[in-house]
């Protein structure tokens, strides 16, 4: 019995203080916020790594205060007029722009990394999903430009669900154009490092973020080409647990290093150490 | 005649020219190889693992001109549908495909891209030997590949399937083929929550030749006759020929360099976006 009534105790705490407590995704464990926040969002119990915001991201990889956005002005257009049963793609653009405070699912710039001079793109998934409209890829374009122009190197954080349907065909291009942009960097040897973040499908895995010189993947990210559910209809079997996961990857080739979040920094800079310029 | 023909095309819904583009007569791959070509002499395997018999490759001429022919594989009738894994490729496919353009290089003979798929292959097998992974390098690859690249969407040109062989220097449709980034069945599924809003998203994912030479994308059109490909296989043929050939012509006046930094700058400016 007394077990029982201290639990039910503690359940009342933590409904009272959701400011002080959250609960793991992954595991359902409570969690104590400031625990959450200084390891950046991965869980200390189970090591989850819950999504970061793009500029999260810049600021606990870039060297304090390096960090100089580029082309933030980019944003949708609505080439398509588009329109679907929830609504006009120009609202939900505007809508998501004042929430997420971006303009585009991806922030581009230049800083550095343990002092090394680097250009990077940093995707946000919350910028409807992360996913890859014209503006975005116009960022990579951009920002691998900006690479090449200056012989830096580039370095990309995915984390999206793929093209952006809203664009139609304009927005499958932008793999293509996204592609070359970072397959040009290779013509003055310059280094291109991909980092996957969860999640990296479709169309993004299917373009930039394979291409890398070196592929880091973080831990437990969902990473591949055809959603799980197309796949089990389509081959009318269950597929393994582990199926599309950072570790499913690196076991078939596909990623160099899976890195834990707090060692992305130091393993970008010690990369980039051996890069002989 | 050619009037006529317009005011056709201009009637049709873009669901309808989405059931033309899958129309199970329509010519496929071999049917063009067949009459179009000569000495088609096709090359097998990857190198890796298979030979993906969903999308095929080798030499052949064209009106004795030397050129290196790559396309989905789609069949004419179950059996060889079921053989071809009705055009849906795999990552080996992919891999033979670089394997394929990159051997034109080095004979420096121009590529001509078939593109037909509902889209790459969606399996197990597929995603393990790395889906992704395949299509993107043939993305980066093709935009440095030093000769003539000619796309052509003679059926369906599903999403990123499609676009696995297809960035080139021209980008051509056949005027009842799509081109789209989703299925409009997919689309559907996803923004309406429901499948039968499939016309709905065919119109509104502008997935037809028309209308993506508006958005800047296709460059050229070719007419098929009254009632699609399928209704004059010949005639279809025929006209994919002359605009093959024209085509070449054009592009093989320009220097390997050139011809690079224009794909390069074709790609660059593909987009919509405000700032
Ligand atoms: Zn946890």
């Amino acid at each position: 019995m007394g077990w029982f009534s201290k639990s039910q105790d503690e359940k009342k705490k933590i409904r009272k203080s959701p400011e002080l407590w959250l609960r793991c995704k992954a595991c359902k464990k409570h969690i104590f916020k400031e625990d959450w926040h200084n390891q950046h969002s991965v869980c200390p119990q189970c090591n989850y790594h819950g999504r970061l915001t793009a500029y999260e991201r810049i600021g606990i990889t870039l060297d304090v205060g390096t960090f100089k956005e580029i082309n933030e002005e980019i944003h949708p257009g609505d080439p398509l007029d588009f329109v679907d049963g929830k609504g006009k793609y120009s609202d939900r653009v505007e809508e998501t722009r004042t929430k997420s405070g971006l303009n585009e699912s991806i922030v581009t710039g230049t800083g550095s990394i343990e002092g090394k001079p680097v250009v990077v793109g940093v995707m946000d998934f919350r910028f409807l999903g992360g996913s890859l409209g014209s503006g975005t890829g116009e960022k990579i374009l951009r920002a691998a430009n900006y690479a090449y122009d200056h012989k830096l190197p580039l370095i990309i954080f995915s984390a999206s669900g793929g093209a952006r349907m809203h664009e139609g065909l304009l927005s499958l291009m932008q793999m293509a154009k996204t592609c070359a942009a970072v397959k040009r960097l290779a013509t003055k040897n310059l280094p291109y490092i991909s980092v996957l973040t969860d999640p990296t499908t479709g169309g993004v895995s299917a373009s930039f973020a394979m291409v890398g010189d070196v592929h880091l993947a973080e831990p437990g990210a969902l990473i591949g080409f055809a959603g799980r559910r197309v796949i089990e209809q389509t081959i009318k079997q269950k597929l393994p647990d582990d199926f599309q996961t950072s570790e499913y990857l690196l076991e078939h080739g596909f990623v160099d290093r899976i890195v834990q979040r707090g060692e992305i920094k130091h393993t970008l800079s010690l990369l980039l150490s051996f890069y002989n310029r | 005649m050619a009037k006529k023909k317009e005011t056709h095309f201009s009637n049709m819904t873009p669901w309808e020219i989405v059931q033309i583009a899958r129309h199970k007569e329509r010519p496929v791959l071999v049917d063009y190889l067949d009459k179009i070509f000569d000495d088609f002499i096709e090359l097998h395997g990857d190198r890796c693992f298979s030979d993906d018999r969903a999308l095929i490759g080798g030499f052949a001429r064209l009106d004795k001109q030397n050129v290196m022919v790559i396309g989905h594989n789609k069949g004419k009738n179950v059996q060889d549908n079921i053989a071809q894994n009705f055009g849906q490729a795999k990552p080996d496919g992919y891999r033979k495909a670089l394997r394929l353009m990159k051997l034109a290089e080095k004979f420096n003979v121009p590529i001509i891209a078939f593109i037909d798929t509902q889209g790459a292959f969606p399996g197990l097998d597929a995603e393990e030997r790395g889906q992704a992974e395949a299509i993107a390098r043939n993305l980066a690859e093709m935009s440095q590949v030093t000769v003539p690249i000619i796309c052509i969407v003679s059926g369906e040109g599903g999403s990123g399937g499609a676009l696995g062989i297809g960035v080139g220097d021209v980008i051509i449709m056949l005027s009842n083929s799509i081109y789209s980034v989703i299925s409009p069945e997919g689309c559907a599924a996803i923004l309406w929550r429901d499948a039968k809003f499939s016309p709905e998203a065919a119109e509104a994912l502008k997935l037809t030749a028309p209308s993506l030479v508006r958005l800047g994308i296709v460059d050229e059109i070719i007419d098929e006759p009254v009632g699609g490909a399928h209704t004059d296989p010949e005639a279809t043929a025929e006209a994919v020929k002359n605009s093959l050939l024209k085509n070449l012509q054009g592009l093989q006046k320009l220097p390997p360099a050139k011809l690079v930094k224009k794909r390069f700058e074709k790609f660059a400016n593909i987009g919509h976006f405000n700032k």
